[in-house]
This record gives structure tokens, C-alpha cells and sequence, in this order.
């Protein structure tokens, strides 16, 4: 393709973002792909080609257990979230007729807050002596506390499920507010009753918005190791403690490498499953 | 701003062999034309047939692949549009948000350093002469329809241009504002004498408006004449198609006597025409086609009525437009129906379908195509 | 739409208003127990008092981390907003070779986990040998940030109708001037929405800060080291406050700015646009 004046100004301008995004971004992950393939003894680097990083990241009984534990938690976390977010989204476009930006910046004003602090603060609630525990307590609904909150998958998949709200329900708003509403208004004078035409037209229509919310929350949660760290107890680590703990502490930046490379492959891969298999779904629409 | 009418209108701008392509799409296949100095010029065609492309050339927002492009005796190659002594009138007007009116008209001579009382009398006199004196303080948002397109043509006016370019300035607005705003817009440019260059896909506008109007299609000028020339000798099908409505009816040349021809036209029958008669590019032999106009027609209601020649038909449709009736006939002899336009007269009642006619007709409306 | 909501009667509108007090149940209780005098988190609440915002006044270790997080916020800030202009302006207006995948590589952040940004940032200037300090940890915020700030900026250039940009050329002005005359102006908000959102977002952001942060630590690192002791709790709900406040004086600044720029260009004020959309 021959650069004309336009494509040539176009390049010229975004030139620096890319470049940027180039060193910062591109060369690292490069970085981190070659480093998967060598070792390091404590402060040497070996870089003789070797592929037991990965031999030891997918063998490893403990590696395999954090790895499934991650995916397993993340998905329950993406279901949950998608699912108790859809309905918000859809009374937020369908049913709120006035107020739609006040309730869309009502859902945004948590994310905002330091994330650090809104995963503390469910320790808070959910621990030993904490505030749910006191306020039942003191209610008189229990005699001692409930040891069930904290400090296991759970109290995670309630956590990042909470953390992650805004980020489902803003993608399945904005898809539902692109609906034509005479679509619906179609359907039923053709016939369709309510559950049907949401069956049949609202959620089809509404399938793109669901996919970006579903990948939205799934690949970054995968990431996450500070909710495990504060609220997740022993069994509900994952697998970004693992790599936080290699790359840190124990000095083997090349296996955190290989295992964060693996994981990334995982959920790049179960991604595009569910792209695929969501928009099968959601038919032609785009 | 007044135009010396007495002397002979000079060419303002030549365009010699324009093309224009987009990586392999090609606009415009080399244009060729003039357009003098004071004219109403049209560039008239469907979307896509290389108007738009042809005056953001003219503007300077675009460079042809090749040719040449000349304003008032000037190459305009590698002028840039802020150095072009044009202005244009954008389709959507182009009204620049967060300035006020006055704002927007004094936009263009700011730059050009003018101290700051002579652009408030500058934009005071642009304005009454687009009759919204007294608007200069509203807000961009605060003005309807017309009253923007108004803003836009004040603000090229005041800069002023050799030439004005429209880009559709009209095709936002609704019918009877359009309507309006053809008078009015083609009044103050015979007031003001400058160059006017339209793009429009109406030609109605363009034939009310215009002192010329050259008809494009696919990227090519099919013809560039006046309005009536236009209407009354289509130089093709097409173009006899594009101005309004034309009745196409086949017909075979015969041979015929010196200086004429005889042609044998299906449902009309023979007529002997003066070679004079045949468009310049047709060869009178080649003649397969003739067109005649709805107007051209007439039903004869009374058996009183005469006419050069008469044939007769049978209505199939009819559609009542208040002042005109439009018949959908077949002639004798013919297969497909023509289009009669007859103007109501008072005590006459449409003719209903099924009705059999006296149509007549004269050999000296009838257009020739190959 | 009439027949659905006959057989749903409200119990969508309860559900939703039961939703937004699950979201808020975290946030509600940060001023609730930094303004209660017990130094335990727990009910029932004792009494009211200030202490805490005291404490935080004579911890000069906080202070250092506040000017630490202001520094890196600003400059982010800046960083990214500039970066994120020069390339939405190039998305809105200019086709270009491979610009899907520029695009993709600029705007990948955004899905990337922030670990493998933290960790990929780490390994390189570990082996590169370039020492930890406040810079590093703006590196990798104006990285994370760019995404947000093209989101913002781009429907402010996008809806910027280029026959504005042609109608002041053809006007005699030059490429300048036309920025400077009427493209900037017309802008501006969107760049302070964007400069407030990216600041923000460096100030709570964590993750990377935790990688990358040498001796001076950011104000969420510092926080992270004070959740250990107990006793700093209280004193952390009232931080926490604080920031909280900030964030939403913050957002709803660019709120309106965003709002100003829609109503400027003549456009729906209501429509979600920025990181809404």
C-alpha cells in the first residue's frame, strides 16, 4: 500500500502514542516471552533456551491446582457479575426514562474509589469481629460469629463481583440503548409476548454488549492477586499471587514469566470461545 | 459590488482536462469547461457523478490527479484553499459552534489583520445584505435552518470572493424554505454580480436558478448549456431523462430528399424533418429514438380542437396534481404508455381510464437521438 | 414496553435500587467509621470524633506519600493526555496504513491484567538497570492511562464535523490558526475531562504502583503497608474518606466539563459519551 499525503499525516500523528505504546508496552511483553524461555539463578540470568519454565508451570500439582482455582474463580465471578449486572442495565435503558446519566454516574462513582480500599473494606465487613458479624450480633439474629465469611473462594467471588459491576453493566446499557425500540414494539405486533420477545429480539440484540461485559471482567480478574491476598484466606489464592510471589520474593522472574504467559494464554483462549460462541448467539448483529 | 453588464462576460475559471482517482476509483475523467465572470453556474447530476468533487477541487480542499485549474488567469496548483479567492457555503453550513454570528461572519478577516471597527462594519454590511441585520450577537445553536445557511453565505461574502461556491446549500431545509431561498439566493447574486458556482442534485433548482448548468454523469460533463437549451435540446437520453420527464418512442430514418429526413416513428407515423432539425454528432441515418416531452402532447377533448397531427389512445392511469392532470396513454401501434401533461381548465372533468383520446402533436417538438 | 411492565410490576426498579446499596455498601462505611471514636471496625458505632483526621495530619510519612501520588498524578495527567490527543485526533480524522492494529496495541491496557503490565514494566528495567523511583511508576500509569484519555478524546474529535476545520481554511486561516481558532476551543473540555479521569486514575491506581515504586512510595502503596497494623485502621477509613471525596469532586468536574463540550457542539447532552460510552 502506497502512503498517500493523508495516511502519511495520520502515522506522522499517532506516531508518538505508538511509540510510546512500543517500548512500554510491546518490548516488555517481548521481554517477558523471552524470559519465560530462560532461567535465573538467583541474580544470573542463564539464557540457554530451555523450556522447563513452562515443563514446570503446567506439571507442578501446586501450579495446576492455582491455575484451575484462578480460572474456575474467575468464571463464577464473570457469570455472577454478568448476571446480577444484565437486569440493571436493563431497567437503567428501559425503565428509567429521565434520569439515565444520574444513574449511569451512580454506578461509575464506586469504581472510582481506590479499588485497594473497596477490597479492604470488604474485609472489614466480612471478617471475625467485623461489621456484619457486630451488626447481626447486635441484632440479635446470631450468638456468635459466622467464620463462613472470610478467608475463602467466596468472600473473592463476592469481592471482585462487586468490584467489577460497573464494568458489565456499562457495556450491556450502552448495547440495550442501541436497541430500536420499534424493533419491539415489531415483535410484538407480530405476535411475541413479553418473555418471548426478550428471548427473541431484546437479548440477541443485546448479545454484544453481554460479550464485552463477559471479557471485560474475565481477563482482568484473572490478574488480580490483591482480593485473594486480603480476602481469599489460604484456599482462595490464585495464580497472579504465584507470579507476584516468583517475580518478588523468590527471585525466579523466569517462571513468573512462564506462568503469567500460560494463564494469559489460557484466558486469551477462553476469550475467544466465548466471542465466538456469543456471537453465534447474538446472530448477524454486529 | 455592481457587475458592468455592458461589456462581454470574461471567462473567470477554466478547467482543462480535470481528473480526479482515488487510488483506482476515478471521479472525474477529465473535465473541460468555463465559467465567466458574474454567472450562476450549476453542476448538476446524481450523487456520485463527481460534482462535490469537482468544486472541493475548485476550493482547493483537494488536488486533481491531473489538468489544470486556472481563477481569474491565475494556475492554481499548489494554492492551498486559505489562499484560493473563493469561498464556499457548506452543506452544513459549517457554523462554527462556540462562536457568535458576528463571530462567525468576521471569522475569515481576522487574519488578514484588519483593525477590529472596520470587521464590525464589514460584518454589519454582510449581514443586512443576507437580511438578518441585527442577528450578530446570537449564539451559533440559536438560529433555524435557513437563518445558518444565511450565517454561511454572509461569511463567504464578506471575504469578497472572485468566486462563491454552494455545495447543496439548500438541501437541508424544507420545500417552501427551499423555494424561498432559490429566489432570494439567485436575486442577491444578480445584485451583487459575482461568481456562483452550485452543486445541487435538483434540477429544478438548478433550472430556476442557473445561467448554465452543466450536467454530469460518472464523472464526465454530459452537457454544459442554459436551462432552456438544456430542457429543449437533450444532447442524450440520459440527460433528456435527468431534466425532467421525456416520452421515448422508436422511429427508423428513411431515405429522404436533399437538405431532409424521413423518419418513420413507432405510434406517431412518418414526418419528414430538415436535416437542420438533427443534433450536431448524430448522423441523420444513424436516428433510432425520439423524445417528446408530456407538454409536447396534447389531448384533444373537443372534436373542435385541431392539432398538426393527431393520433389517438387509450388511457390506462391518470394522476391529478390540482393545476396539471398527468395521463398514462398508449397510443395506437405502440406497446408501453406515454405521459400527457394537461393543464385543468374550469367545466372539464379528467378523463377517466379506458377512455379513448385524440392526442396531437407537432413534428417541430420532437428530439432526435441515435 | 406497557405489557411488561404490567406483569413485572416493580420488582426490576427493587432489584436495581437493591443493587446500588450492594455497590455503595463498602463505600457508605469508610466516613461511617472514620468519623466513630472506637479504634475496632465493628457495630455499634461508639461516638463521633475527628482523632483520626488528626492522625493523619502528623504522619509525616502519609504527607511525603501524598506529594509523591500528586507528583506522579499530574504528571500522568499531562503524559497521557497529550499522547491519548495526538492519537485520537489521528483515529478521528486520518486513515492510515495498519491503524487497526496501532489502535489494538494503544488501547490494549485496557484488557491487559494490570500484573502482566506491572511485570513485563519490572523484568525490563530490572535488567535494563534503571533504578525504581516515582518515574517508573508514572511509565506505567501513562501507559494504563492512554486508553482512558483516547476513550474521552476521541468522541470530542469525532464529533468535531470536519467541514469546520475546511470552512476556516477556505476563510484564509492558516493550519494554526485553525487549531488554535477553532479546533482547541472546541475541545478543551474533553481534554480536562481527561486530564481529571487519568489523574484519578493514577492516584487510586495499585497495582502497578506496587511494582514499580522504589523508596518513595504513591499513597495507595502506602496504604497497602498500613493495612497490617490494626491500630492504623481507623485513621486509614478517614484517608480513605478523604480520597473518596476528592475522587467524586473530581468526577463530577469532568462530568460537567464533558456535559459543556456535548452542549457547545450543539449535541444531546443526555447521551453517555467518555468512558460512559
Amino acid at each position: 500500500m502506497r502512503l498517500d499525503a493523508e495516511g502519511r499525516r495520520g502515522l506522522t500523528l499517532i506516531s508518538p502514542t505508538l511509540i510510546y505504546a512500543l517500548v512500554m508496552l510491546a518490548a516488555p511483553l517481548a521481554m517477558v516471552v523471552t524470559f519465560s524461555f530462560w532461567t535465573q539463578n538467583y541474580l544470573d540470568i542463564d539464557t540457554t533456551f530451555t523450556l522447563d519454565n513452562y515443563h514446570e508451570a503446567w506439571t507442578q500439582p501446586i501450579y495446576q491446582t492455582l491455575m484451575a482455582r484462578s480460572l474456575i474463580i474467575s468464571v463464577v465471578v464473570t457469570v455472577v457479575t454478568v448476571l446480577l449486572a444484565f437486569p440493571v442495565a436493563y431497567y437503567i435503558s428501559f425503565r428509567v426514562t429521565r434520569r439515565k446519566t444520574l444513574w449511569l454516574f451512580l454506578v461509575t462513582i464506586p469504581f472510582w474509589t481506590s479499588y485497594l480500599l473497596r477490597v479492604f473494606l470488604w474485609k472489614v465487613i466480612l471478617g471475625y469481629n467485623g461489621v456484619l458479624n457486630s451488626a447481626l450480633m447486635g441484632m440479635g439474629f446470631i450468638d456468635e460469629p459466622l467464620t463462613f465469611l472470610l478467608y475463602n473462594a467466596n468472600a473473592v467471588v463476592l469481592t471482585l463481583a462487586h468490584a467489577w459491576a460497573p464494568f458489565a453493566i456499562l457495556p450491556i446499557f450502552v448495547a440495550l440503548e442501541k436497541i430500536d425500540r420499534s424493533l419491539l414494539e415489531a415483535a410484538e405486533d407480530l405476535g411475541d409476548g413479553p418473555w418471548r420477545r426478550f428471548r427473541r429480539v431484546t437479548l440477541p440484540l443485546a448479545m454484544p454488549g453481554v460479550i464485552a461485559a463477559t471479557l471485560i471482567v474475565l481477563i482482568p480478574t484473572v490478574g488480580d492477586f490483591i482480593t485473594p491476598r486480603l480476602v481469599g484466606g489460604t484456599d482462595g489464592l490464585m495464580i497472579a499471587n504465584m507470579i507476584q510471589i516468583q517475580v518478588g520474593r523468590a527471585n525466579n522472574a523466569p517462571l513468573g514469566a512462564a506462568l503469567a504467559i500460560s494463564s494469559m494464554v489460557v484466558v486469551g483462549t477462553l476469550s475467544v470461545l466465548i466471542f465466538l460462541v456469543g456471537r453465534r448467539f447474538g446472530g448477524r448483529t454486529r | 459590488m455592481t457587475m458592468d453588464t455592458t461589456t462581454t462576460p470574461r471567462s473567470i475559471i477554466e478547467l482543462k482536462d480535470v481528473r480526479k482517482s482515488y487510488g483506482k476509483v476515478t471521479a472525474l475523467h477529465g473535465i473541460d469547461a468555463t465559467i465567466r465572470e458574474g454567472e450562476f453556474f450549476s453542476l448538476l447530476g446524481p450523487s456520485g457523478c463527481g460534482k462535490t468533487t469537482l468544486l472541493r477541487l475548485i476550493a482547493g480542499f483537494d488536488e486533481p490527479t491531473s489538468g489544470s485549474i486556472e481563477i481569474d488567469g491565475k494556475p492554481m496548483a499548489g494554492i492551498s484553499a486559505n489562499r484560493r479567492p473563493t469561498n464556499m457555503v457548506f452543506q452544513s453550513y459549517a457554523i462554527f459552534p462556540h462562536l457568535s454570528v458576528a463571530e462567525n461572519v468576521g471569522y475569515g478577516l481576522v487574519p488578514k489583520r484588519m483593525p477590529k471597527a472596520e470587521i464590525a462594519a464589514e460584518v454589519d454590511k454582510a449581514l443586512r445584505m443576507v437580511d438578518l441585520s441585527g442577528y450578530g450577537d446570537r449564539g451559533a445553536h440559536e438560529l433555524s435552518g435557513g437563518q445558518r445557511q444565511r450565517v454561511a453565505l454572509a461569511r463567504a461574502l464578506v471575504m469578497r470572493p472572485k468566486v462563491v461556491l454552494l455545495d447543496e446549500p439548500l438541501s437541508a431545509l424544507d420545500k417552501k424554505l427551499r423555494e424561498q431561498m432559490q429566489v432570494e439566493l439567485r436575486a442577491l447574486q444578480q445584485s451583487i454580480g459575482i461568481t456562483f458556482i452550485l452543486v445541487t442534485h435538483d434540477q429544478e433548482e438548478a433550472m430556476i436558478m442557473s445561467d448554465r448548468i452543466a450536467v454530469m454523469f460518472d464523472g464526465h460533463i454530459a452537457q454544459l448549456d442554459s436551462p432552456q437549451a438544456l430542457y429543449r435540446h437533450p444532447v442524450s437520453e440520459r440527460v433528456a431523462s435527468f431534466i425532467g420527464v421525456m416520452n421515448f418512442l422508436p422511429a427508423t430514418a428513411k431515405a429522404a430528399g436533399e437538405g431532409e429526413l424521413a423518419l418513420d416513428i413507432a405510434a406517431l407515423g412518418a414526418v419528414t424533418l430538415p436535416v437542420a432539425a438533427v443534433p450536431e454528432g448524430i448522423s441523420p441515418a444513424k436516428v433510432t429514438k425520439i423524445g417528446v416531452r408530456p407538454e409536447m402532447l396534447t389531448v384533444l377533448f373537443d372534436d373542435s380542437d385541431h392539432a398538426e397531427r393527431v393520433t389517438e389512445g387509450v388511457v390506462v392511469s391518470t394522476s391529478y396534481y390540482g393545476d396539471m392532470t398527468y395521463y398514462s396513454i398508449v397510443l395506437d401501434g405502440a406497446e408501453k404508455p406515454v405521459t400527457i401533461s394537461m393543464r385543468n381548465t374550469a367545466g372539464r372533468a379528467v378523463a377517466p381510464v379506458g377512455a379513448r383520446l385524440r392526442i396531437g402533436w407537432g413534428a417541430e417538438s420532437i428530439v432526435l437521438f441515435s | 414496553m406497557s405489557r411488561i411492565s404490567r406483569i413485572l410490576p416493580n420488582w426490576l426498579g427493587i432489584y436495581a435500587v437493591a443493587f446500588m446499596l450492594f455497590l455503595y455498601a463498602p463505600v457508605v462505611l469508610l466516613p461511617l467509621f472514620a468519623f466513630n471514636s472506637s479504634t475496632i471496625i465493628a457495630f455499634p458505632l461508639t461516638g463521633y470524633t475527628t482523632e483520626w483526621f488528626t492522625v493523619l495530619w502528623e504522619t509525616e510519612a502519609l504527607h511525603s506519600a501524598v506529594r509523591n501520588s500528586l507528583f506522579v498524578g499530574i504528571t500522568t495527567a499531562v503524559l497521557s493526555t497529550l499522547l491519548g490527543a495526538c492519537a485520537a485526533r489521528a483515529m478521528a480524522r486520518y486513515r492510515f496504513p495498519v491503524k487497526r492494529g496501532i489502535v489494538g496495541l494503544v488501547m490494549l491496557p485496557l484488557v491487559l491484567p494490570e500484573i502482566i503490565v506491572g511485570v513485563a514494566l519490572l523484568v525490563v528495567l530490572v535488567q535494563l538497570g534503571v533504578p525504581l523511583s516515582l518515574w517508573t511508576v508514572i511509565g506505567g500509569h501513562v501507559l494504563i492511562c492512554i486508553p482512558f484519555a483516547i476513550a474521552i478524546l476521541n468522541s470530542a474529535f469525532a464529533s468535531l464535523d470536519q467541514s469546520l476545520e475546511e470552512a476556516s481554511f477556505d476563510l484564509g486561516e492558516s493550519r494554526w490558526g485553525t487549531f488554535r481558532r477553532i479546533i482547541l476551543p472546541l475541545v478543551m473540555p474533553g481534554v480536562i475531562s481527561s486530564l481529571l479521569i487519568t489523574f484519578t486514575i493514577s492516584l487510586d491506581e495499585f497495582i502497578i504502583a506496587f511494582f514499580l515504586t522504589g523508596t518513595d512510595v504513591t499513597l495507595p502503596v502506602y496504604i497497602w503497608s498500613q493495612l497490617r497494623f490494626p491500630a492504623k485502621l481507623p485513621s486509614i477509613m478517614a484517608l480513605g474518606t478523604i480520597m473518596l471525596a476528592l475522587s467524586v469532586l473530581l468526577l463530577i468536574t469532568a462530568e460537567w466539563f464533558r456535559r459543556r463540550a456535548a452542549r457547545r457542539q450543539g449535541l444531546d447532552v443526555q447521551a453517555p459519551g467518555g468512558f460512559v460510552g
